[in-house]
């Protein structure tokens, strides 16, 4: 081990609690520092409101249980949406990985397609979903759709060509070498494909939503909007920040146990 | 015999695990008494890429058993050779014959690189080498019988990540010869190690040789390690076998003695002459 990977082992074992919270102090920093410049006087009220407001706000739409039911809605578009767009992008990655044939019917295709902003679809798609929840689906699904089957692909081109003769000198079957080989080395650049589709997801649901909804989180904010109630406003904003967090902490968990082998992921 | 029936009997007493390893093994040698090497017959076997000529009508028996070691200078076409007799190119003229009760897991490769799946525990790396018998019920214990003979029984569920490259090597060495193979081919398996590493791991590729009595075909770039380890070394020139030295020196073999080293300096020589004669040309 080199002389970096040990470093942080000496202070590791006295500290094990406080190392959990590094990540945490900046956020923490700058709410403080919001707080303090708010109750000062230094921002405006009606520029930005104080954490300790917006904090309020929350608490009174918890209580009404509206921050609950848009929440929830919006979390069941946004996964609803990924599982969509995410299984297609997936089945095509590896469809087109794995036969020339597919992938010279359907890649060109796909490569014209995803250079059109998703978004820019959004007056079509109301014209033909109207504002329900297909619309906001179907471009959650296209946003996410794209990462995962770019990044599938490539992982699955890239399998190291040597493992594949070894599978097949020792007698695998395509299914063995498929379940042995090529997608446990295709699996870390998924991963990168998941990630990013997961930032995706959020962004075109917030635009959708705020485009167009009856419900959710964007919904929220702009109603929120209309009577100039900036808590609200930013409370979503800050709400929206937290769910992409939890979701990024989702595929990191899940990367680490599907990783274990990999050096990157491997506890000292 | 009998170790096998109380192995095998339902009744028997829970043994423990180096009981159990130890079994395994002498399970393993009753069956490679009948199990030995398989002899290999070359003729008139070439093979070209393109236009390309690499091998020009090689013409070779192997007898049963044999070790040969092929040495020649890079892109003389030793490694096409031997992934010829392994099977993982196509022949454009010629034969390869093997005994006529071979079945494609009797013929096992070694190469320069470890290639072991870094996603499985070393364990399950040696048991890929079981091909079709994966599944087995058996297939552990053969898998542990396999890590014990390159001594590394104790490194069975680790990465291989965190392995050195003599110990990947030796990984790599146990998943060959988990299936007992009849014709075990190397290409440079040594080409990567230092110094140290590859003298120890010549003593184990001489004493699984020994003991299991495969036909071992050694492509090397190294002299020293073909006259160390091989019964003959064979010379491949311009796709060709220009000369074949056998090397009568008993096992175990004085490595620096003053017979290998003479072996040593006559096939050096007539490697270089080689050279010199294309650059004259």
């Amino acid at each position: 081990m080199s002389l970096i990977d040990s470093l942080p082992r000496v202070g590791a074992p006295k500290l094990p609690r406080i190392d959990g919270l590094i990540p945490w102090i900046v956020p923490l920093a700058i709410i403080l520092i919001w707080q303090l410049a708010c109750v000062t006087g230094f921002v405006s009220a009606r520029v930005l409101p104080a954490p300790s407001d917006v904090a309020l706000a929350g608490w009174k739409l918890l209580l009404s249980g509206e921050l609950a039911r848009n929440i929830w809605v919006s979390f069941w578009r946004a996964s609803i949406g990924f599982l969509i767009g995410g299984s297609i992008g997936f089945m095509l990655g590896l469809a087109n990985g794995l036969s020339p044939t597919s992938s010279k019917l359907t890649d060109t295709t796909l490569q014209m397609v995803r250079n059109i902003p998703h978004l820019a679809l959004i007056p079509l798609v109301i014209l033909w979903f109207g504002i329900d929840e297909s619309a906001k689906l179907f471009l959650v699904a296209l946003g996410v759709f794209f990462p995962i089957y770019l990044n599938t692909l490539h992982g699955i081109r890239t399998v190291d060509p040597q493992l594949i003769e070894m599978g097949r000198i020792y007698g695998m079957t395509d299914g063995e070498l498929f379940r042995r080989v090529i997608f446990p080395g295709a699996l870390p650049s998924i991963f990168v494909g998941v990630r990013f589709a997961l930032g995706i997801m959020w962004l075109t649901l917030i635009v959708a939503e705020t485009i167009a909804a009856s419900s959710g989180l964007g919904y929220m904010a702009m109603q929120a909007r209309e009577f100039m109630l900036i808590d609200v406003v930013v409370l979503s904003i800050l709400i929206y920040a937290l769910l992409g967090k939890l979701a990024d902490s989702a595929s990191r968990t899940l990367e680490r146990l599907t990783l274990s082998w990999h050096p990157a992921f491997q506890k000292h | 015999m009998q170790e096998a029936l109380r192995f095998l009997s339902p009744g028997a007493e829970p043994v423990d695990r180096a009981d159990f390893v130890e079994q395994a093994r002498l399970l393993r040698r009753g069956s490679e008494a009948q199990a030995r090497g398989l002899s290999l017959t070359l003729r008139g076997l070439r093979k070209s890429f393109g236009d390309n000529e690499v091998l020009r009508g090689i013409d070779l028996h192997i007898p049963a058993g044999q070790s040969v070691a092929i040495v020649g200078r890079s892109g003389c076409g030793k490694s096409t050779l031997l992934r010829l007799i392994a099977g993982l190119e196509t022949i454009t003229a010629g034969t390869i014959s093997l005994g006529e009760d071979a079945r494609p897991e009797d013929v096992r490769v070694m190469f320069q690189e470890p290639r072991l799946l870094p996603w499985a525990r070393v364990l399950s790396n040696v048991e890929v080498g079981l091909g079709r018998e994966r599944t087995s019920a058996d297939a552990q214990a053969r898998a542990e019988s396999a890590l014990v003979e390159v001594g590394l029984a104790d490194k069975r569920s680790q990465w291989p990540a965190v392995l050195s490259g003599g110990q990947k090597q030796r990984v790599a060495l146990a998943r060959a010869l988990v299936s007992q193979p009849r014709v075990l081919a190397f290409d440079e398996p040594l080409g990567a190690l230092d110094a140290l590493t590859r003298i120890s791991m010549q003593r184990l590729l001489e004493r699984v040789w020994h003991d299991q009595g495969f036909t071992a075909i050694l492509v090397t770039h190294d002299v020293a390690e073909a006259v160390a380890l091989a019964d003959r070394v064979l010379v491949i020139e311009d796709g060709r076998i220009a000369e074949d030295f056998s090397v009568d020196v008993p096992r175990p073999r004085q490595r620096g003695s003053a017979e290998l080293a003479v072996l040593e300096g006559a096939i050096l020589k007539n490697l270089l002459e080689g050279t010199e004669d294309t650059s004259d040309l």
